[in-house]
């Protein structure tokens, strides 16, 4: 196995490990939770794909990996900030019970 | 002969690596780097106690510890061996792992970013490409560190202590972080040995220090201010508050726990010192070209204890602040002030060198910082507050 | 496969699986936490130094603190500890997310990489990334920095508690 595929094979593990925390968690907070760790597999895959392909100088992957941890510090403000405004509402953040249209 | 003294102990450690057999050097090497950054600075911690404890007795017309030893300078060791022997309280129901962790995960935190700071020419553990960030990235560590501590043990004055802490330190955080840039930014570099070597010139006499520009003075002050407010030192000291929340977050915690903590906060008061000695005091810089001679460590400690210094002083000085006038100062003035800082840095870079250059950006940080603060004192939070039911 | 590789992947996935599977909601952020740490010293050992202390300074420095803020936020009476779904949906979910690692992992084995893997260790200096950022990027980096400023101004006015509004 080269060291590429350890590193894929890692981030594939994380990746399922967000997944299924995502499904199967009802807590809202934790669905975000499960979400970042999907993303962050994702980046892992991008820095091992710049680390070991064919063109290192271009530091493309570390780019999208610096963009991507940007985008996902917006993701995790705005969505706990939706949670708790959703907690405000409903008193909860137990999805199941957040299943009105119309507040 | 300067030079040798100066570079005594790279000397030393080359000299002691040369007995080490081949495939043991890279961790010898690594120990030896390691090894003094713990000596050294639990002991400056040692002196700083008794500094603070002397030097804030005098200022409140009083002696201070003077039991311990001559002059009661053993106090701090005696003040360990009572932490030590002290029984470990641990809250019922508190949860256990992460109550145990916090106080360990906020030292190693307080350690590790000494590993970027360079004590001395050629003498820093790791010369990172990033080292600022490197700083900021652990410091942040703390504040987790700091929540578990609150949390963990099950109690609202320390839960709320832990809630005051971090609103507080991520409000200074960002001011620090801003502050520091323009000195980045000037340099061109992050890596904090490469900043202090553009600092290590001279103009006749005076140095290239950064404190010495507009922008310089501005932002080792923020810096500064902010720096009070991350390490919890009066005037900032609310989350310890002890009039109101009795000791904030590490209230639960007894005995040697407690000490660590008490450790962790002076080891992090003397990192971000360090950090604006290398930022803006230039590193181990001599201050004037004539005293060259002097080792290059001996100016970076005699800097960093003159910063404990001024730490103490503020302490002695300044009451507590509200939590409305910390948050309003640090949203309001810190943040704005330090963006504008940024932008003054950038136009001194393009404008011509010389006298206008001096007066244009100093006359617009100051008339910036006039601006907010008549906006701060005009808001309500800063007025004389009037109580409804004392007269 | 280095030790050091073996040793953080062991961290990474200890921190992560402890984030799916534990009952308190706090517990869940600090492992989350702890795999974050093992992520970002993994992106220190592929060399992408200013990668990994971003991640550092993002995951640990804010958005942890963020999730434990609205945890402390949103907590139900019954304390903070939270249940997972019911029997089936929790199977379900694991046997889907059971049934993406087997098809990630096949097409790993299974794919050929196109080209020799490169050896040598790409250096990626905090100069490079700068301008890389500043001249290639530079459209991106503004998007990023509109984007976030929306989020933030967004976040606030989303979480702001309304004076005026029935409860």
């Amino acid at each position: 196995m080269s060291p590429l595929s350890g590193y894929l094979l890692l981030s594939a593990l994380l990746f399922s490990l967000g997944l299924s925390g995502a499904l199967t968690r009802r807590n809202a907070i934790l669905v975000l939770i499960g979400i970042e760790l999907m993303l962050n597999a994702a980046n892992l895959n991008f820095i091992a794909f710049w680390r070991y392909g064919p063109h290192p100088e271009m530091l493309t992957g570390v780019m999208f990996v610096i963009f991507s941890i940007g985008i996902a510090a917006a993701e995790a403000a705005v969505g706990l900030s939706i949670i708790v405004a959703a907690y405000r509402h409903f008193r909860t953040t137990d999805l199941d019970k957040i299943n009105f249209l119309k507040g | 002969m300067p030079e040798m003294v100066d570079q005594i102990f790279v000397l030393l450690k080359h000299w002691i690596m040369g007995y080490v057999p081949g495939s043991l050097q890279p961790l010898c090497s690594a120990i030896l780097s390691v090894l003094p950054i713990l000596v050294v600075f639990p002991l400056l911690f040692a002196i700083t106690t008794v500094l603070e404890r002397k030097g804030l007795g005098r200022m409140q017309n009083r002696y201070g510890p003077n039991r311990a030893g001559p002059w009661g300078i053993l106090q701090p060791a005696a003040d360990g061996i009572k932490s030590l022997t002290k029984e470990d309280i641990v809250p019922r129901s508190a949860d256990q792992l992460v109550h145990l962790l916090a106080p360990v995960l906020i030292v190693i935190a307080s350690f590790l970013v000494y590993s970027v700071v360079p004590v001395g020419r050629n003498m820093v553990v790791a010369d990172l490409n990033a080292g600022v960030l490197f700083f900021f990235a652990i410091g942040s560590m703390v504040e987790l560190a700091v929540f578990m501590a609150g949390w963990s043990s099950r109690s609202k004055y320390s839960l709320l202590g832990a809630m005051r802490a971090i609103a507080q330190m991520i409000s200074y955080e960002m001011p620090m972080v801003l502050s520091g840039v323009v000195a980045i930014m000037a340099a061109g570099s992050l890596s904090t040995v490469t900043i202090v070597n553009m600092q290590a010139g001279y103009t006749g006499i005076w140095p290239h220090w950064y404190l010495f520009t507009p922008w310089g003075i501005t932002g080792y002050i923020l810096f500064m201010i902010a720096a009070t407010a991350e390490s919890n030192r009066c005037p900032f000291d609310l989350p310890e508050g002890e009039s109101e929340i009795i000791a904030g977050y590490f209230i639960e915690y007894s005995g040697f726990k407690f000490a660590l903590f008490f450790v962790a906060e002076y080891l992090g008061m003397m990192a971000t010192s360090a950090m604006a000695i290398t930022l803006f005091l230039g590193g181990w810089a001599a201050p004037f070209s004539f005293l060259t001679w002097i080792p290059s460590w001996f100016w970076f400690f005699a800097k960093l204890i003159f910063m404990l210094m001024i730490f103490i002083w503020i302490r002695g000085t300044l009451p507590r602040l509200r939590m409305d006038q910390l948050m309003n100062f640090g949203w309001k003035f810190m943040l704005p002030l330090s963006l504008i800082n940024i932008v003054c840095a950038g136009l001194w870079h393009y404008l011509p060198a010389g006298f206008t250059r001096w007066s244009v950006i100093s006359l617009l940080l100051l008339l910036s910082c006039f601006l907010l603060s008549r906006s701060l004192r005009r808001s309500k939070w800063f007025q004389e507050r009037t109580y409804r039911f004392a007269s | 496969m280095t030790l050091s590789f073996l040793l953080l992947a062991a961290i990474a996935i200890l921190g992560a699986a402890a984030a799916m599977n534990l009952k308190s909601a706090v517990h869940c952020v600090l492992a989350l936490t702890l795999g974050m740490v093992g992520l970002a010293a993994l992106y220190l050992q592929l060399g992408a130094q200013f990668v990994g202390l971003t991640q550092l300074l993002v995951y640990v420095g804010a958005v942890a603190i963020l999730a434990v803020f609205a945890i402390m936020l949103t907590r139900s009476r019954t304390g903070e500890t939270v249940a997972h779904g019911s029997a089936s949906s929790r199977i379900s979910g694991a046997l889907t997310a059971l049934l993406v690692f087997a098809v990630l992992a096949w097409a790993i084995f299974t794919g050929v990489s196109p080209q020799p893997l490169s050896g040598a260790q790409p250096e990626a200096s905090v100069r490079e990334v700068g301008v890389a950022l500043m001249q290639r990027f530079v459209l991106p980096l503004e998007i990023i920095g509109v984007l976030l400023t929306a989020a933030l101004v967004g976040a606030g006015v989303l979480a702001i508690e309304e004076k005026g509004g029935d409860r």
